[in-house]
């Protein structure tokens, strides 16, 4: 490795050096304003980012690399996380410009620390070095710490980042315990070397199981999978609401991408994911400790989101349910099974953040949080109620919306892949029918029941409603045959293998 | 190899030291010792291996990282515990409970 390797990788490293510049400009940018006008910091970082964004487009991936001595990889699997994650933070600064929560205080650094938590998000959907992947889940999990307290004088949101910082930095200490294992016995820490090592014996099958309990601690953490989700639902709902919006999307998603590189790297057979077959090592059989996973995110996550009265707290517990389905493409980790996470991932994101941003509106003009008094909202705001209900029901799987499509895609590579999964996929489809009965008291509550005719109508500022249009219509269209974003999605399963 | 040995057992002596100190303690600083063991833990592993396996600098380096690392995350939890201290009198984690269950 000498020098001019490193300067000719730097042109593979556009994005990322765009978007450091710009999160540098925002802090300059900032110490020039007054608190009143600090929002003026947001509309800067929401531009850059976009220009991060058009980067990312422009960027070669037709040929995978490996950066920096393999650090890093850029490949067409990267890029599409980065695309969701980028995107996923614009459309959270842009709410978060009308949040009432975050009126009346300085706000420049909290657009910056977005920026530098998609900056780590950026370096960990990209990561093939046990290193690499250590800092970046630091980056964004303390990153995530600080912007879950942000409302400092704020009880809740004190108490979210404690339990917030708890329960990562006890789950990262025994992940990064489990690496040390895990480089001592492979000796190297590159994820292809290790492969090498795995797939040649280095390791007995009871120390390598050891091993992946402490990664999975880790990993599971960060995408909140049962059991590692106990912080999920108190640091969701003391969270500031953009906040939880963006923490049950992006790191969530970009938790799945390091997932699914790791082990289809490390803990396959052949250790290039590219092939049509994927099969894990011989001697271990993680594909069930990943379904029981899955199947106790799904079950746990959506019974108890049936007991909730708060909406923030409903859409917790839900997104716990929902890193379950996904956790049923890493099941198969094949071709089809890959790219349906991709789909589920940027089709979760869409309508996940589009029911949380109803929420914090809702909160900012009838000030509640509570689903019983969502009474006859429908009617009250025709527009938001119908926006909402699309949400709903793209949530819950309904046809004809994007959720169905998604939900679809992973349960046909589900089946497709042996008789075996077609049970998980059952369970998955049973757990959408229990998620039926919560996500629909959201639109009963709406539309039915007794209610009086109000005689003026609410509606929501003009920016707003565009950003929740914006959110529904992809929703809406996503059932059309051929369309656009599932011939993306197979395009971007290409990894970099060295 | 003997000299290995000693070494992982030490560490694996502290790590099960500081999950103890995680799992037992209420005082938001003790847990939060209890995470630099297991940290402190991963290094001397990653040390020894690098000595004693690898025979090169690799887990030299990742120590060092995870120290800088250790230091930015100790920074970040302490200014919260601090905040959490000045709005209720206390760092018991336990008694942090307005958020309902």
């Amino acid at each position: 490795m000498n020098l001019n390797q490193i300067v000719t990788d730097l042109s593979y490293f556009l994005p990322e050096l765009i978007l450091t510049a710009v999160l540098l400009m925002v802090i300059i940018f900032d110490l020039f304003q007054k608190a009143e006008t600090s929002i003026r910091a947001g509309y800067l970082a929401i531009g850059g980012l976009a220009l991060v964004t058009l980067a990312l487009f422009g960027q070669d991936v037709s040929a995978p690399q490996g950066i920096f001595s393999n650090m890093l990889a850029v490949d067409g699997f990267g890029r599409y996380f980065k695309v969701v994650v980028s995107v996923g933070a614009m459309l959270v600064m842009w709410m978060s410009l009308n949040s009432n929560e975050l009126k009346n205080r300085r706000v420049g650094e909290y657009y910056v620390l977005i920026l530098v938590l998609v900056l780590g998000m950026f370096f960990l959907v990209s990561a093939t070095h046990l290193l690499s992947i250590y800092i970046s889940l630091e980056m964004v999990s303390i990153m995530s710490y600080l912007l879950s307290g942000y409302l400092k004088e704020q009880m809740r949101s004190n108490e979210a980042s404690i339990k917030y910082v708890v329960f990562g930095a006890f789950s990262s200490g025994i992940l990064l315990y489990g690496f040390s294992l895990l480089y001592g016995l492979t000796g190297s820490a590159s994820i292809f070397e290790i492969q090498a090592a795995l797939s040649a014996g280095a390791i007995s099958p009871v120390l390598l199981l050891l091993i992946l309990v402490m990664v999975l601690v880790g990993f599971g953490y960060k995408i909140a999978a049962v059991p590692f989700h106990f912080w999920t639902p108190d640091v969701y709902e003391g969270a500031p609401a953009p906040i939880t919006a963006f923490l049950s999307v992006a790191p969530k998603a970009a938790g799945f991408a390091i997932i699914i590189r790791f082990f289809n790297v490390a803990f396959s057979s052949s250790g290039n994911p590219n092939m049509e077959a994927w099969s894990a090592l011989e001697n271990m059989n993680w594909q069930a400790v990943i379904g029981l996973m899955s199947v106790l995110s799904m079950t746990v996550g959506n019974v108890i989101a049936l007991q909730q009265s708060n909406i923030k707290r409903m859409l917790a517990y839900s997104s716990i349910a929902h890193a379950g389905y996904m956790l049923l493409g890493v099941v198969v980790a094949d071709q089809t099974g890959i790219s349906a996470i991709l789909y589920y991932a940027a089709i979760y994101m869409l309508m996940n953040l589009g029911a949380f941003f109803v929420a914090i509106h809702v909160k900012n003009a009838f000030d509640t949080e509570e689903i019983e008094d969502y009474q006859g909202l429908g009617y009250k705001a025709p527009v938001l109620g119908v926006i909402m209900a699309i949400f709903m029901f793209s949530l819950t799987g309904l046809p004809p919306t994007g959720g169905f499509v998604a939900k679809f895609y992973l349960f046909r590579a589900l089946i497709e892949y042996g008789d075996l999964y077609f049970w998980l996929a059952l369970i998955g489809l049973v757990n959408g029918v229990i998620s039926l009965y919560y996500y629909m008291r959201v639109v009963k509550a709406m539309y039915f029941g007794k209610m009086e005719i109000p005689e003026t109508v609410h509606n929501a500022p003009l920016n707003i409603t565009i950003l929740l249009v914006i959110l529904a219509v992809p929703l809406l269209f996503a059932w059309m045959v051929g369309d656009p974003l599932s011939a993306y999605t197979q395009d971007a399963v290409h990894f970099f293998i060295n | 190899m003997d000299h290995l040995n000693s070494y992982l057992v030490l560490s694996a002596i502290l790590f099960s030291l500081g999950l103890y100190t995680v799992v037992t303690r209420r005082n938001a600083v003790a847990i939060l010792m209890g995470v630099e063991l297991i940290l402190n833990a991963a290094n001397i592993n990653f040390v020894a291996f690098s000595k004693f396996v690898t025979h090169n600098l690799d887990g030299h380096l990742i120590s060092v990282f995870i120290i800088m690392l250790a230091a930015a995350e100790a920074a970040v939890a302490l200014a919260i515990i601090l905040n959490l201290y000045n709005d209720r009198g206390h760092i018991n984690v336990d008694e942090a409970n307005a958020l309902k269950q």
